[in-house]
């Protein structure tokens, strides 16, 4: 486990970047910097942390980045780490430099899962980050597949028929790990050294790694931008989040919740799932959100049983 | 030097080969198959350096050239058709962060409905995208061109993208004599890149950054400026490719333009077959001519116009439709380049080939013959003609 005497001081993403008051991946940025192991490159997709940290002519970044198009970091990251080495091979050796991919839940759970999949299947040695806040707020806050069941969203908006998005979130560790790879993850930023432990397992893997990291979205779930951390905290609390990893074929689960708080005290404090209280109180929706909530705990549980 | 027997695919991959590509990533679709198929191999039997991405789309295999150029290396890729039309979103991104990647394309049509043979409506469809367009005749070009593709494309005054587009099939699959240059000649020829950035955690920049209104336009303009290097470039590589090769290359090639009142311009394997009818009419006292595109893009226009000056009747020949357009690319930008000179021809534009449809002989001399016709007369029958297509 990281701890916090042990963390660099030296800021790799810079301040003044314009990523909203209260944003999650602002914190996830630093995090992921401090975490890292030596030379590093970042791959970015479109998204808010590409659009609100190279607003040219200026960066947050203090290493090499770049931003190539939406669906493909892992395509990008898998050129960037092959030709490093095929330079090495011709006698340009610049040492070994880590490339992290980094991606939204849009570019990762829907249009980048073929690139994704690809890449891991390949076995690039990278570490692909996905920053998921549960839609796509860059273009004002649509549903993705990483978008919970019952959701309020611009595209599956709450109407007086559709009590917001029908279908469920994903499981994109699960489709990762049976990509065979060596290393998947959950985290949120609310637990800093848990995430950061497993950024530098992720770059330390000999292989392709995935860490889906949960980032709170004041604007896109509607909650105050002072409360972000304890939101993902919640998630966590409440087990609709669980955090666990999938490591040379194991799971494991990294945060025990023994006496979790019902999911909605998860929904309630968040705007996007507020027509499930207000006018009527939607019961049957939100009992069947914890139902759900339930029962992927428990498979959870299971996994890291065997 | 030797003479071998390629295909023109063959010919391509044994290209990249010797130029020493640091990463090929790449898709397989028929008829560019045999380039990564012969790539593969050459990976397989350790006979090149090479890293090999072998990825799951053609969209990817350009993400991944693109990933690779930033670091520095040198890069080689190929596709086809469909295969490049899934491509298109990263070719205007390829070339827009000044990316020298070199692509063999198998040009063939797009669906639907589908159809695996060759015409050009597949890189017509990418002619917008900023990236240096040559199309070659033979095998022989396909080699030469690939090699002197690579010096153009990391020339520091182009850093720009090439496509090196040969007819599906007339050209990939049909096996020629090809003149190899010896793998040393070729390395001296090339030397390893030099690029102007990289992905250097020593020296960190930033790529793919957001350009609003304020900047966007000015980053355009510079692909402009690139563009206008291209051609003084490309000279100066073809001479020093003639001085290896003793085969002299340029924008574009002529038959007959000497004397020719009656001219068919055209790209790629086309040429060949209206070269050899042009050679026969001459013979019987016809004063016709050949103008064949090497660079298509970006457009010599200079040379269009001044190989053009004295020619009274021109067929330019289009192996795509510009749908709702009054001509195929090619003949818009003749008649674009023509516009403003002092003397230029009477000319009609030919739709000919679309799906690979054969273009025989007979096709071309009845083309010529019409425009001798025109040249006499100064009237133009039709101006579009659709040649071969039964209606």
């Amino acid at each position: 486990m990281v701890v916090l005497k042990d963390l660099p001081t030296e800021e790799l993403f810079a301040s003044g970047h314009r990523l909203c008051a209260g944003c999650g991946e602002g914190i996830i940025n630093r995090m992921t910097m401090k975490a890292l192991r030596g030379p590093t490159v970042i791959i970015a997709a479109t998204g808010c942390n590409e659009v609100a940290s190279t607003i040219y002519p200026y960066t947050s970044w203090r290493l090499p980045w770049a931003h190539i198009a939406f669906e493909n970091a892992a395509a990008v990251a898998s050129g960037v780490v092959e030709a490093y080495k095929a330079m090495a091979r011709r006698g340009v050796d610049q040492g070994h430099i880590d490339v992290i991919a980094m991606a939204g839940d849009g570019g990762t759970y829907d249009i980048g899962i073929q690139a994704l999949s690809g890449a891991l299947e390949r076995g690039h040695d990278f570490l692909y980050i996905c920053v998921d806040n549960e839609a796509y707020m860059n273009t004002g806050i649509q549903r993705s597949g990483s978008t919970p069941h019952g959701a309020d969203t611009t595209t599956s908006p709450a109407g007086s028929v559709i009590p917001g998005k029908p279908e469920w979130k994903k499981d994109l560790i699960g489709i990762c790990a049976a990509h065979g790879i060596e290393y998947a993850a959950t985290a949120t930023p609310a637990y800093w050294n848990d995430y950061m432990t497993k950024v530098r397992k992720g770059i330390e893997v000999n292989g392709p790694a995935v860490i889906d990291v949960l980032s709170p979205c004041p604007l896109g779930w509607r909650h105050e931008s002072a409360r972000s951390i304890e939101m993902v905290k919640l998630a966590v609390e409440t087990r609709y989040f669980p955090i666990y990893e999938f490591e040379r074929g194991k799971y494991k689960l990294n945060l025990n919740v023994s006496k979790p708080k019902p999911v909605e005290e998860f929904l309630k404090a968040q705007g996007r799932f507020s027509h499930l209280f207000r006018p009527t109180y939607r019961k049957d929706v939100i009992d069947e959100i914890q139902q759900n909530v339930d029962v992927n705990w428990n498979r959870i549980l299971k996994l890291c049983a065997n | 030097m030797t003479v071998t027997g390629m295909t023109g695919d063959e010919a391509v991959a044994h290209a990249a080969k010797q130029s020493k590509v640091d990463i090929v990533a790449a898709y397989p679709i028929t008829p560019q198959t045999i380039i990564v198929e012969r790539f593969s191999k050459y990976v397989a039997d350790g006979e090149v350096q090479t890293g090999y991405v072998c990825v799951e789309s053609e969209h990817s295999a350009l993400s991944a050239c693109i990933g690779s150029s930033l670091t520095g290396a040198r890069v080689f890729t190929a596709t086809s058709s469909q295969g490049l039309a899934l491509m298109h979103e990263m070719m205007y991104i390829a070339s827009g962060l000044r990316c020298p990647i070199v692509m063999g394309v198998a040009n063939r049509a797009l669906s639907a409905p589908i159809n695996i043979h060759g015409d050009h409506s597949d890189m017509m469809g990418s002619r917008d995208s900023g990236w240096i367009q040559i199309y070659v005749e033979n095998a022989q070009e396909a080699y030469d061109w690939t090699i002197q593709a690579f010096r153009i494309a990391e020339d520091m005054a182009v850093q720009l993208p090439v496509s090196v587009n040969l007819d599906g099939f007339i050209i990939t699959h049909c096996m020629e004599g090809v003149d190899v240059l010896d793998d040393d000649v070729v390395a001296k020829f090339l030397q390893t890149r030099q690029p102007m950035f990289t992905l250097d955690p020593k020296k960190p920049v930033t790529v793919g950054a957001l350009c609003f209104t304020d900047y966007y336009f000015e980053f355009k303009r510079q692909q402009v400026e690139a563009l206008a290097h291209v051609q003084p470039v490309l000279e100066k590589v073809a001479k020093e490719y003639k001085n290896i090769s003793g085969r002299g290359y340029g924008v574009l090639d002529t038959y007959g333009m000497e004397d020719a009142e009656a001219t068919v311009l055209c790209l790629g394997s086309t040429a060949g077959t209206a070269r050899e009818v042009a050679r026969k009419l001459r013979a019987h006292g016809k004063k016709v001519g050949v103008v064949k595109i090497w660079l298509y893009r970006p457009f010599p226009i200079d040379e269009v116009r001044a190989v053009l000056k004295n020619v009274k009747a021109l067929a330019v020949f289009d192996k795509a439709i510009s749908f709702g357009a009054q001509y195929g690319a090619v003949c818009s930008d003749v008649v674009s380049a023509l516009h403003t000179a002092e003397k230029r021809p009477k000319i009609f534009n030919v739709i000919f080939g679309l799906g690979g449809r054969d273009i025989k002989p007979s096709d071309i001399e009845h083309v010529f013959n019409e425009a001798l016709q025109t040249a006499k007369s100064g009237v133009i029958r039709q101006e579009t003609l659709f040649l071969g297509v039964r209606e």
